[in-house]
């Protein structure tokens, strides 16, 4: 007879066997035994958040950061409820989570039981698949099952929903290493045949206006697969550009790349999109902050699509190729075929594409991230170029809230690694950036960590600030503190004749008080002449830093592409703004 | 309504919504109907009829006939949707209008009225394969199985002559000829 384990026992034994260091979490009555069972496992350490929120972000940057699933313990009904906008975050951009939940005891479900609610039947869109399990038989396998989901393919969250009662049952502890075997979200990828790759080969032959579009898919394969992406731009010689998720994939600070393309990315990445006769999209979705106006997107190239996800192929956009592959899988063998048959392509192609590349040229000149500075005022973008610059020569890492701020650091803050940059994309979460530097800190021990914010975001999370302090986490948030949220101000100032209905907040708390009061350091940047020194002055303290960086509170961002244009429709600018400002009212 | 302002695109061509039939194989357990359907009813498409049952106990497998209006375009990303689904072993889906495919439906109608409108009724249900499952003095019960609009245009034939209520399974569906769905 083999041993028994209770079900809290083999929640424990399954993320030991797992490989768990850190699990985030918030106990509450459902949830007990495991918490119970916690004291008798060292070697994972729980993370004690201040709202299952909090945990979910944290264990997102954790993720992120690390290419390890973050893992998620809360309670049933609120604890569940509050952990769904971190799920559904998570879903969105493809960051493996394994969220626990507690729930009421099997009799008691479905009898409104306190703290109950159905918590698969909410979760169920927002997780790429949940279990509640009601017998303690199945209880090992499903939660590996579960790491084995979130894990694979296009990674993304999942939940194992456990009733207190099968927490106490007893049963024998199995650990299963059988694979899934169906394809779970497309982590079957197909055989690339050699015949496929070389009419990508040939379409990359032909091409005199190609270039590559990237994403976060380059870094959900692994740093090999970022290695690989800059060994193809280099036996290519072929222009590049990134999503927003996919930044640090390949160097920021390389010639051959145009910045990040789509809304907010630069002129030159959208116009290349735009006039290019080949796109090699590799691990992005043609989302529509990136398409713009579809049925003008790019209308004279051939387009070829590598994705993980068979669902992600023409859901948005009809492509000429496409590939159903890993994106590392997929680049060693594109690489390797690719160099094996063309010796010095870059040098036999370069007149090719070289008047596309004077092209890109002119349209670089234009210098689209570019801003009037201030010797009075911080201009948002202005303190972001001076953090990278004060941090690019140590290994630091980015997370951001949502916004305006999010933006300015997604053009001005130039990352060389991938893993480095963590946001929220797809959802667009305010609240983001503070958990989830929890996260990357606790993955990154000695790291630099900075969450560049907008204080109306990072007020919706700010009482993770105690948990940094908690856990001596010596995390930065960097707040552009503008008073508005931004964003919708930007919007409401195009699109609704500057009616800036409720973005305004009028009562902020003092940042640097409220640094003191939760035991770490405020520091506050006035002036443009004071912001390099208080910068370092954050860097060098080893303690948490909330930095009240004041910042012009009517900054726009740009470039923009109005919403509904195309992609070669750009605002540059405040000047421009005003020329099409009619038009542009009705348009955007 | 012309250029709503907005920060969202407006939508271009939209296709015509039709008619489609989704034929899904998924493990018979708790939540799979819920994770299919929910596909649909989170793109605001209203299911016309659906047909689930075991079809192998052995292997614990049903089988969901999903009757649904949709754009072409949707109804692909459903069918992408639902492959990659954990609990889902095969989908197929075709157009209503498809010649190699069998529709059936059955209806159970009762009937309270006299004698010679419950032989209207008989009459007129004959060419359904119609059996009566339940009989009194003043009422019965019938069985048809036939094709949906058979069954739509039957029920408006019989409605005056005591047609007091009806069930319906939704459609089922099967390929012609030695082939099986793919």
């Amino acid at each position: 007879m083999p041993k028994l384990l209770s079900g809290a026992e083999i929640v424990f034994k399954a993320l030991e066997d797992q490989n768990v260091s850190h699990v985030f979490g918030y106990p509450g009555g459902a949830v007990l035994p495991i918490y119970d069972e916690l004291k008798n496992h060292k070697s994972i350490k729980h993370i004690l958040v201040r709202h299952e929120q909090g945990a979910g972000h944290a264990a997102e940057g954790y993720a992120r950061s690390s290419g390890k699933p973050g893992v998620v313990l809360v309670t049933s009904g609120p604890g569940a409820t509050n952990v769904v906008t971190a799920l559904a975050d998570a879903y969105m951009d493809s960051i493996p989570l394994v969220c626990i939940t507690g729930q009421v005891p099997t009799h008691l479900i479905g009898t409104d039981a306190f703290q109950e609610c159905d918590t698969t039947g909410i979760t169920r869109p927002c997780t790429k698949y949940n279990w509640l399990v009601k017998d303690v038989n199945d209880l090992a396998e499903v939660l590996h099952k579960a790491f084995e989901v979130a894990t694979s393919g296009r990674p993304g969250p999942v939940l194992v929903d456990i009733p207190k009662d099968v927490q106490f049952k007893k049963a024998p502890y199995v650990f299963k290493t059988k694979k899934v075997s169906k394809s779970l979200n497309g982590s079957k990828s197909e055989t690339l045949s050699d015949k496929k790759l070389d009419q990508l080969i040939d379409l990359m032959k032909k091409s005199s206006k190609p270039i590559f579009y990237t994403g976060g898919g380059v870094i959900n394969s692994g740093p090999e697969a970022s290695k690989l992406l800059r060994e193809l731009v280099a036996i290519t010689g072929f222009p590049i550009t990134s999503t927003l998720q996919g930044l640090g994939a390949f160097p920021g600070s390389d010639s051959n790349f145009l910045g990040m393309l789509g809304m907010h990315g630069t002129y030159e990445a959208n116009s290349a999109m735009h006039d290019c006769d080949l796109m090699i999209n590799i691990g992005a979705r043609f989302d529509d902050r990136i398409t713009g106006k579809i049925d003008e997107f790019s209308p004279k190239s051939k387009k070829v699509h590598v994705d993980i996800d068979p669902s992600s192929i023409d859901k948005n956009v009809k492509v000429d190729l496409a590939f159903i592959s890993d994106v590392n899988i997929f680049l060693s063998a594109l690489v390797n075929r690719f160099k094996s048959k063309n010796k010095n392509f870059v040098d036999v192609n370069k007149n090719k594409i070289e008047k596309w590349w004077n092209q890109i040229n002119k349209w670089r000149a234009k210098n689209s991230l570019g801003f009037k500075n201030s010797d009075t005022i911080i201009k948002p973008q202005y303190a972001v170029q001076r953090l990278y610059e004060l941090t690019k020569n140590k290994d630091t890492y980015i997370t951001t809230e949502v916004g305006q701020h999010q933006m300015w650091a997604a053009q001005h803050y130039k990352f060389d690694e991938p893993n480095r940059w963590m946001t929220s994309g797809g959802l667009g979460t305010m609240g983001f950036g503070l958990p989830a530097a929890i996260g990357v800190q606790l993955a990154h021990p000695g790291k630099l960590v900075v969450d560049i914010a907008g204080e109306a975001s990072v007020l919706m999370t700010m009482q993770e600030m105690s948990t940094a302090v908690q856990y001596k986490l010596p995390i930065k948030i960097f707040i552009l503190n503008n008073e508005y949220m931004g964003m919708v101000r930007q919007w409401q100032e195009l699109l609704h004749d500057k009616n800036y209905s409720e973005s305004y907040t009028a009562a902020l708390p003092d940042f640097v008080k409220l640094a003191e009061a939760y035991g770490c350091v405020g520091i506050r940047a006035t002036k443009p002449s004071e912001l390099d020194e208080k910068i370092k002055e954050m860097i060098e303290v080893d303690r948490p830093v909330i930095f009240d960086c004041l910042v012009d509170k009517m900054e726009n961002c740009f470039p923009m592409i109005p919403s509904g244009k195309a992609h070669n429709q750009m605002i540059l600018g405040p000047e421009e703004e005003k020329e099409i400002s009619d038009e542009g009212k009705i348009l955007v | 309504m012309p250029n709503p302002k907005s920060a969202y695109s407006e939508p271009s061509k939209i296709s015509r919504s039709q008619r489609h039939i989704i034929v899904v194989w998924v493990d018979n357990a708790a939540g799979v109907l819920a994770r299919v359907i929910g596909l649909f009813s989170g793109r605001g498409y209203n299911i016309e009829s659906l047909a689930v049952a075991e079809v192998d106990r052995k292997q614990h497998m049903s089988r969901i006939t999903i009757v649904s209006m949709g754009t072409p375009e949707a109804i692909q990303q459903i069918r992408s949707q639902l492959s990659k689904q954990l609990c889902v072993h095969k989908v197929a889906v075709f157009k209503r209008d498809d010649e190699n495919i069998l529709f059936r439906e059955l209806a159970l109608f009762k009937i309270k009225s006299t004698k010679k409108n419950q032989e209207k009724v008989k009459k007129a249900c004959k060419k359904y394969n119609s059996v009566v499952l339940d009989k009194t003095k003043n009422s019965f019960v019938i069985q048809v199985t036939a094709l949906r609009r058979d069954i739509d245009k039957l029920i408006e034939t019989i409605r005056p002559h005591g047609l007091i209520s009806v069930s319906r399974t939704g459609a089922v569906a099967m390929t012609k000829g030695a082939e099986v769905f793919n």
